[in-house]
């Protein structure tokens, strides 16, 4: 069972007998109030959302799911596909079922596919991922000031913010839970 | 310098936050105020339902200095300030942290009402030293900070953002989930607004109203949307303290939270305690203002997750 206080992002809870997922996380409490888990919930097989709150006292059932280990293989008109690690066989994901994942997806790596009875709902992948940057403009070599960003393109497509000093052909590693930088990757 | 690349992308608002530090001292110190420090680490807190505390080897990780300040007040220190790290078990969100910084100040002979202008000369002072002006953008939204700001009772908040009698929403116990959805995001948003006048209920420290003993003293200094200091005209009846805590301390243990012995030392010392008013601040917050940042973690080094 999970308290109220163990709810956050990505928490995978059962309501009437099916997966949810919070999607959004807000702890608030008033001044000399009490605790409120202001939540996003998303049906995990509908995909329908709406926002609930709870309290402290509120508890949960742990949605029941299976993982199964996966290797990423292609993407196709928007479907992605996957292949058990035990059975060889094949399934398609779409963009919805992959979600931010797709991010970082490059072929043969790793995955967990989320099965709830058979029916695949979500992957998820290692924490963190290398990719390669594929298009950065050049370091402006005055520019040393620390704390100071640029938007880089990596491998997959993705954008994101990255130190000034990051150049195009180089490998970062990037925390795939926050979507951001963490350091350079030397081979 | 790239694996602490996190660290170097705060140096801006950690810089600011040291400033509003010393001008905070600045401010308290020419007006009179005398700095002091208290033990974070307690034998009794006070016993308030919805804080939990930090136990440590027995005692409790104080969640506010608040008791021994008041002693201090009692004991003939007629202006003090502390500025001190607070802990608050389970306390995590965008404007949450487990251990935190608190602003507190105390002043014998004045009520809330001397504190909320105490409040706009403070942020004024910092405004003007920060070279901000009159007015701070925060959230994409221009705060006023002309005083005075707005000031509203809890009940006419309620009737106007929430078209809901405060004894309606206590009756249908739905108070704290009203105010923060409906109420709280309208608040401090033109100018800093200060909600006053909460029900006896919610301000189990305060002094009640003279006039209507259903009310008690205590105002919330609200700034774009979020709370930002909690004040109280100090309840100064020893035995009216004593039942409140009782009241608190019974609920507490009925919801199976540990036990608190009673804070004797300080109950005691509420009978030389004259006319007086006290306030807390969450320093990190009031950064969040300065710094325009919409999560607690942008003012802190570290938080906890990162340790």
């Amino acid at each position: 069972m999970y308290a109220a206080s163990d709810l956050r992002k990505n928490l995978r809870i059962k309501m009437d007998n099916e997966p949810y997922i919070v999607t959004e996380f807000n702890f608030v409490k008033p001044g000399k109030g009490q605790a409120l888990y202001r939540c996003k919930l998303k049906n995990m097989i509908s995909g329908a959302q709406f926002e609930r709150t709870f309290r402290s006292v509120d508890v949960f059932e742990p949605a029941d799911l299976q993982e199964k280990k996966m290797q990423y293989l292609y993407e196709q008109d928007g479907k992605y596909c996957f292949m058990d690690n035990e059975s060889y066989e094949q399934i398609l994901l779409t963009a919805d079922q992959v979600g931010d994942v797709r991010n970082y997806l490059i072929e043969n790596i790793e995955a967990e596919v989320l099965l709830f009875e058979d029916r695949p709902l979500g992957v998820t992948i290692a924490n963190f991922m290398d990719l390669v940057v594929t298009k950065a403009d050049p370091w402006a070599r005055g520019d040393s000031v620390s704390g100071n960003t640029k938007p880089v393109t990596v491998e997959t497509g993705y954008v994101l913010q990255v130190p000034p000093f990051i150049e195009e052909g180089e490998k970062i590693r990037v925390d795939t839970r926050t979507g951001e930088y963490l350091t350079r990757v030397k081979d | 310098m790239d694996g602490s690349w996190f660290l170097a992308k705060k140096q801006r608002t950690l810089r600011l936050r040291a400033r509003i530090l010393q001008e905070l001292r600045n401010f308290f110190i020419a007006r009179g105020y005398l700095e002091i420090e208290t033990p974070c680490l307690i034998p009794a807190p006070a016993p308030e339902f919805h804080i939990d505390t930090m136990i440590c080897q027995g005692w409790f990780l104080h969640p506010s200095p608040e008791l021994c300040m008041k002693r201090l007040l009692a004991a003939g220190y007629d202006k003090i300030f502390q500025i001190c790290r607070c802990f608050r078990h389970h306390e995590r969100g965008a404007r949450h942290l487990p251990e935190f910084t608190m602003l507190e100040w105390y002043r014998r002979d004045a009520d809330y009402r001397d504190l909320m202008e105490e409040c706009e000369d403070l942020i004024l002072h910092l405004a003007a030293e920060l070279d901000r002006g009159n007015a701070i953008c925060c959230q994409g939204q221009v705060i006023r900070l002309q005083k005075p700001w707005e000031r509203i009772t809890v009940h006419a908040a309620f009737e106007k953002y929430a078209s809901l009698s405060v004894e309606e929403a206590l009756d249908g116990d739905c108070f704290d989930e009203v105010l923060t959805a409906r109420i709280e995001p309208n608040l401090g948003k033109e100018e800093p607004t200060f909600l006053y006048d909460y029900p006896l209920a919610l301000g189990s420290l305060a002094r009640a109203k003279k006039e209507n003993a259903a009310v008690v003293e205590r105002f919330e200094l609200y700034m774009a949307g979020m709370e930002l200091a909690n004040a109280f005209t100090e309840l100064t009846d020893a035995e009216e303290q004593r039942h409140r805590f009782a009241k608190e301390e019974d609920k507490r243990r009925r919801a199976g939270k540990p036990p608190y012995p009673a804070p004797e030392p300080f109950l005691k010392s509420l009978e030389s305690l004259g006319d007086s008013a006290g306030i807390a601040l969450g320093l990190d917050r009031l950064v969040m203002i300065f710094a325009d940042a919409l999560h607690i973690d942008d003012v802190v080094a570290f938080p906890p997750e990162t340790l």
